[in-house]
């Protein structure tokens, strides 16, 4: 009777853990299978524990060699997109003017279309005008498709911005370039650090749009879709383990940062 | 110094910063406006003509106002399109009954947790999510714990009658792949749902709580319906690119599950025949944009653009 | 750029208006605000009163006009070339500096390299002295109110702008950044231009109230003037509480004007009357609750012959510490408040009571009768943000 009253005074906290436990599960099996030593060429059973795959993460040829290049597109489409993308959202959250309304569909269109009608037009286009697909063609892909989400996390931060901070700098002496750089910079800065950041996993984790602008480069999602078909290696367990480590990490370590900061 | 003579020297003397103030948006959107514009709507410019083309790898493709092409490649695979919407449809619904229950976890109940949740629901997306997605082969492979158990529990005589799976197999069946839609696409649905919930005053549980309402009823006629936008938000970033997915059929479903991302996906890479493939983008996009636009106008809410 | 100094300046508004398409906000407007004068803004919110702020610190492009600070045109100049600052409403500090920063922030725009001692200053001026390093966040709303004061002090501006400086704080704290801000600006001598739709704010620490209402200024003058002699209904309203009566001029003798309202007779001096003193014309009489007495109808004969004199019956009162509100409806339907003194109460002030209100004939007012009787009675209470 207790027990029936505790769940259902819990139900949500009990329903919450449990959807949280479905989205952590894949990673969980990720960790446990980067130990795996497998029979044959696929790694979706378990033989026995090793950690060959830890001690030789490039053991596989082009697997690191792809995900040197899915890194510095990640890097190159994130500044991009973060730059051209911070600079609509001020135009649209600092000023009134008539293309407002186009520009906003404009912006909102991209995020709303599935991402194989994208690919398949970006990569008609550059059939039709003759580009060799490679580095450039998906470099241009990803700051497509990323600079919308970097407009919307710009703008919704410079939108509750208070008009009067610039103001008071105005008031305080500073040019319109002093200040833009000393008060309205640092204020939207959350923003535009959280709109690089989608970026870089958005760009980092593309694949549909990649595999249609990509030709025969490969990068690290391509490649653990080429092994899907030919065999799995390990070694992908290790990097997708560390990748989530390293965020992990990266996240915490920024919270306890702030944290320390508020309380001195 | 007379009144009229200020009154026309005044705005005379303002005019050249009016001027260039007005053109400061116009050159802040001018780089990024015209990538979108040559890399995006030009490309959809050049798939509407070419889906009107015809002709051949060899000789080439011209434009011929082929219109047939979209009514061949429509009732052709009149089959994807349905297990599109229709996949799409059950994994969005899907994620909002997973999704919402998470959220508001994190928004109300989870005190000084609430961080590291949000980390949790976010974390996965650095891994890779084809290498997260080939995990669900090894959770859903066959002869594994969860067949195991369905399988003892009778679930799986049921949903094989359904026809929602086959015989002992979960993997490569409809639940498979409807499965890993619905796990690829569940944080679409919480990150909106939680920023919607997190606004949402705590004193106006409190409020309705006071004025008589039983916990569901708070739910029902307070929380929920201030936190439709983050629904409506969540299930629009779900449905429209789980309804273009291809990455879960192929690598859950068998040939009996290819949606129409697939279908797509090998016209364009595989057959080459391009027009086909710009027909079927177009038609999915309009069935999309319907879909939307009718859902839109019955949610009410028109302020997510 | 002019050189700051401590000195303030006068500030010249010359046919400043504003429109933003077909709405007026500010009506041309010719203003002086003399030199190290403590000048107040008032009215209700959406009367212009801080458009007209904003223009003076370059926040906004008056439509047409001109603007002269002690003497300069400014009137093309961006706000950063002004030698004026801005206490702004809900101080807009900035949140990712901490109060030291936010200080020295104008010092450091104008290039001065060594801002230590006059920071420091500063603080210790408005008691700051500790919280240096503290984020605005981190302060309350009396401390971020003296930071904001202190930012824009430091800069020794010709003119001190304050945008509602005191709306966020609560009643008790009001009362005493007045006193406080009445007493900086005397010492620094600064001119201060301060808008507010707090009238007993205004008549607090200004020397001059200018009143404005619909982007235009209805009355402008010291205090106690705009009190005593209110030249229009909404100034009589909005400046506290009056009770104006509809009346007609019988007569006319010497300096004094003789009227009939509400049955009674009633005299105005005619330097008081704000209308036309034609006999026969229409005339709106005003007088303050607090200038009228109460007398029960039975004592009569004890009221001075001389003075303004109604009668009525009690309808309500109530009584509020330093002294007791009355309604007094007259036999004609009108209601009259009545303010009095607890001094010594006479027990038969009831509701119900038959009593006799009466007044010096030299605290009447007459008002043009073609001006709502009722201007500026509901918004002088509105809410705080204008």
């Amino acid at each position: 009777m207790d027990l029936i009253r505790w769940i259902r005074r819990n139900l949500v906290i009990l329903a919450g853990l449990a959807t949280l436990a479905y989205l952590i599960l894949p990673n969980v099996i990720v960790l446990v299978f980067s130990f795996n030593k497998p029979n044959g060429r696929f790694n979706y059973a378990w033989q026995r524990f090793s950690t060959d795959a830890w001690t030789d993460p490039c053991g596989v040829p082009d697997l690191c060699g792809s995900l040197s290049l899915s890194l510095q597109l990640a890097v190159w489409a994130t500044l991009g997109a973060t730059v051209l993308g911070t600079m609509i959202a001020f135009a649209l959250a600092r000023y009134r003017f008539r293309a407002r309304p186009a520009v906003n569909s404009l912006i909102f269109l991209p995020m709303a279309m599935p991402e194989v009608v994208m690919a398949a037009s970006l990569a008609t286009l550059f059939l039709n005008m003759g580009v060799g697909f490679g580095f450039w063609t998906i470099l241009i892909a990803h700051i497509m498709f990323c600079l919308s989400f970097v407009v919307t996390a710009v703008k919704a931060r410079v939108m509750s911005m208070d008009p009067r901070l610039e103001q008071a700098a105005q008031d305080l002496y500073a040019s319109p370039a002093q200040t833009f750089l000393r008060v309205t910079l640092p204020i939207a800065a959350p923003g535009i650090a959280a709109g690089a950041l989608l970026s870089f996993a958005l760009s980092f984790d593309d694949f549909i749009i990649t595999n249609f602008n990509a030709g025969s480069t490969v990068t690290f999602p391509m490649f653990v879709w080429g092994s899907a078909q030919r065999g799995t290696p390990v070694q992908i367990n290790v990097i997708g383990t560390a990748m989530f480590a390293v965020a992990v990490l990266c996240v915490l370590a920024g919270q306890l940062a702030g944290a320390r900061r508020k309380r001195s | 110094m007379t009144a009229t003579e200020t009154r026309e020297a005044a705005p005379v003397s303002a005019a050249p910063r009016n001027v260039r103030k007005r053109l400061v948006p116009y050159w802040l959107l001018l780089p990024g406006i015209l990538w979108l514009l040559v890399f995006f709507v030009a490309p959809l410019v050049y798939q509407a003509s070419t889906s009107v083309q015809t002709g051949s790898l060899e000789e080439g493709f011209r434009v011929t106002w082929h219109v047939q092409t979209y009514w061949d490649a429509l009732t052709e695979y009149t089959p994807q399109f349905l297990r599109s919407v229709l996949y799409a449809a059950t994994a969005t619904v899907l994620c909002l009954l997973l999704g919402y229950p998470l959220a508001y976890l994190i928004a109300f109940r989870a005190g000084r947790w609430r961080n590291l949740l949000m980390v949790l629901v976010i974390a996965p997306f650095f891994t890779s999510f084809l290498i997260r997605t080939l995990a669900w082969k090894t959770i859903l492979a066959d002869g594994g714990p969860v067949v195991g158990v369905l399988n003892s529990l009778h679930i799986l005589d049921v949903t094989s009658g359904l026809g929602i799976t086959e015989g002992q197999r979960v993997l490569a069946t409809p639940l498979a792949v409807v499965c890993g839609l619905t796990y690829n696409f569940l944080p679409f649905m919480i990150l909106p749902l939680y920023t919607s919930l997190e606004r949402i005053d705590g004193r106006l549980h409190e409020a309705a709580r006071d004025l008589y309402a039983r916990p569901v009823t708070v739910f029902r006629k307070v929380t929920f319906p201030l936190s439709m936008p983050g629904v409506v938000a969540g299930t629009l970033l779900t449905f429209i690119p789980a309804a273009g997915d291809y990455i879960n059929a192929e690598l859950l479903g068998s040939t009996d599950q290819k949606m129409i991302g697939n279908v797509i996906q090998s016209q364009f890479l595989r057959v080459l025949d391009y027009p086909t493939a710009a027909a079927l983008s177009f038609l999915l996009m309009a069935a999309i944009l319907a879909m939307v636009t009718v859902y839109i106008r019955k949610a009410g809410t028109e302020d997510l653009v | 750029m002019t050189q700051p100094t401590t000195t303030g300046g006068d500030v010249r508004l010359d046919g400043i208006s504003k429109t933003y398409g077909s709405f007026t906000a500010v009506h041309p407007l010719d203003l002086h605000i003399p030199a190290g004068s403590f000048f107040a803004l008032l009215g209700a919110s959406g009367c212009g009163k801080t458009t007209t702020l904003r223009m003076i610190a370059g926040l906004e492009e008056p439509t047409t006009g001109t603007i002269r600070l002690a003497g300069d045109d400014v009137t093309a100049l961006p706000p950063h070339r002004r030698p004026v600052n801005t206490v702004f409403q809900s101080y807009a500090l900035f949140p990712h500096l901490d109060i030291y920063e936010n200080v020295a922030f104008g010092l450091r725009r104008r290039g001065i390299k060594s801002v230590k001692r006059q920071v420091g200053e500063m603080l210790d001026l408005v008691q700051l002295g500790d919280f240096a390093r503290r984020r605005p966040q981190q302060l309350s709303g009396g401390q971020q109110q003296r930071v904001a004061l202190a930012r824009a002090l430091i800069n020794h501006p010709r003119v001190l702008l304050l945008d509602e400086p005191l709306g966020a704080l609560d009643l008790k704290l009001r009362r005493q950044m007045q006193l406080e801000l009445k007493r900086i600006q005397t010492e620094v001598g600064i001119t201060f231009v301060h808008v507010t739709h707090d009238q007993e704010e205004a008549m607090t620490m200004a020397d001059t109230v200018a009143v404005m209402n619909g982007g235009r200024v209805e009355q402008l003058g010291a205090p106690a003037e705009l009190y005593e002699s209110p030249g229009t209904t909404f100034v009589a309203n909005f400046l506290g509480t009056s009770n104006l009566i509809e009346a007609e001029i019988t007569d006319k003798s010497g300096g004094e004007l003789l009227l009939t309202a509400a049955g009674g007779r009633l005299t105005l001096p005619a330097g008081r009357c704000g209308a036309p003193a034609r006999t026969g014309a229409a005339v709106l009489v005003g007088v303050r609750p607090e200038k009228i007495s109460l007398t029960p109808a039975e004592d009569t004969g004890a009221v001075p012959a001389a003075r303004n004199r109604m009668t009525g019956r009690i309808a309500d009162s109530s009584f509020i510490g330093v002294s007791t509100q009355y309604v007094v409806a007259t036999p004609d339907g009108a209601e009259l408040a009545v303010y009095e003194q607890n001094i010594e109460r006479d027990p038969r002030l009831v509701p119900g009571a038959e009593v006799v209100l009466h007044w010096s004939p030299a605290h009447t007012f007459g008002l043009d009768p073609a001006q709502d009787i009722d201007a500026g009675t509901d918004i002088s209470t509105e809410g705080e943000a204008a």
